[in-house]
């Protein structure tokens, strides 16, 4: 049970953000977790709740976007996706691969918060940070 | 109301794996060749682990463990026997080890002159695969008392390890433990990955660990090599 240890985390992480936004309100933090992410999304979920309480957070609805395991095939030259992560072999032909392309990933995404009523912002306008916080 | 979507694309546990790549400059300026022991609890680490310390006091070799346990230092004291510097983490609860922690950890400690650091971490097959602690190497270990099907339960940790040890040997028999079906099972969810089979017990297979050691230590600065690291990993060392 280290979910409660990643919600802390992903707050961490979020809050600084939401500050220096200004905004009023935070209405979602969308996040990524994949096959292998070693994250249980229903205790994520839960622990999410109680991490956000008296923040700036608070109210605000954790998504996530699960990640499919993809591993690339050398014999068939490509990408493919796994039903799994049990068994580590290409789909298509069967050769055994563990070179994983994605489905490790434990990733915030974007958070979506309430404009102040000043800004001129649109519906759903993405700002991209600063460099540093784009690169992963 | 408008609403905006800040966009930021990081991983959630940057904090963690910015110590580790920390942690991992300062292995590597210090040359010393650190291995994260994960297992679920009574697989038999600790034992595993006297047994590693007590033959590389015996041969010389300068080593040094870090073992962390939610409470106790029954670990620390067992290990300490074998005459190598030894830490107790304590987690109070916390199912994993940080980066953070190994860092407090080695407070004080010379690390230049060490050929090997061993961190044992807490005993779960879940929550450590997700925690970087700088080390070079990873090592799952999987007794035979515990059932072949193991790595297809818990593939992720499996996924993430450089070495497979196969413990308590000894019990093999009267376990009725399936070697193949074990084998099979490590390299159906992590193809290619090395087995040792071993017993701390009669020392079966020590050799062939050490002569592991030996190999990833020559491997140097980082003790591994690209095709053996995750490529995240990798491409953090960058």
């Amino acid at each position: 049970m280290h979910e409660l240890s990643i919600a802390h985390s992903l707050v961490e992480l979020a809050l600084p953000v939401v500050e220096r936004a200004g905004s009023p309100r935070v209405r979602e933090v969308r996040i990524a977790v994949g096959v292998l992410g070693g994250v249980s999304v229903d205790s994520l979920l839960f622990c999410y709740d109680i991490a956000v309480r008296d923040t700036l957070l608070e109210g605000s609805r954790l998504v996530v976007r699960e990640v499919p395991l993809i591993v690339h095939c050398a014999t068939c030259a490509r990408d493919v996706e796994l039903p799994g992560p049990t068994q580590f072999r290409c789909t298509v032909c069967g050769t055994p691969s563990g070179d994983i392309r994605k489905g490790r990933e434990l990733h915030i995404e974007a958070i979506e918060v309430d404009s102040l009523e000043d800004e001129t912002a649109t519906d759903g306008r993405a700002d991209s940070l600063a460099s540093g916080e784009t690169a992963l | 109301m408008t609403t905006r979507i800040l966009e930021l694309r990081r991983d959630i546990l940057n904090k963690n794996d910015e110590t580790a790549r920390a942690l991992r400059a300062r292995f590597r300026a210090a040359d010393v060749l650190t291995l994260n022991l994960v297992s679920s609890p009574g697989t038999g680490k600790t034992a595993f682990l006297e047994r590693t310390l007590s033959e590389l006091v015996k041969r010389s070799v300068p080593v040094a463990a870090l073992v962390g346990d939610l409470e106790t230092d029954n670990d620390a004291r067992r290990l300490a026997a074998s005459g190598a510097p030894v830490r107790q983490i304590n987690t109070h609860g916390r199912c994993h080890l940080e980066a953070e922690w190994v860092e407090s950890h080695l407070e004080g400690w010379p690390l230049a002159g060490l050929a090997y650091l061993f961190v044992e971490n807490v005993g779960n097959l879940v929550c450590p695969s997700s925690y970087d602690l700088g080390e070079a190497v990873r090592v799952v270990l999987l007794s035979v008392t515990e059932g072949e099907d193991k790595p297809l339960k818990y593939p992720g940790i499996f996924n993430s390890a450089d070495l497979a040890l196969i413990t308590k040997w000894d019990l093999a028999l009267p376990c009725e433990f399936d070697e193949a079906a074990a084998r099979a099972n490590i390299e159906a969810v992590r193809p290619g990955l090395p087995v040792i089979v071993t017993s701390a017990k009669t020392g079966f297979g020590m050799e062939e660990w050490l002569a592991f050691l030996e190999e990833r230590r020559r491997l140097g600065p980082d003790f591994t090599s690209a095709a053996a690291r995750p490529p995240e990993i990798a491409a953090a060392a960058m």
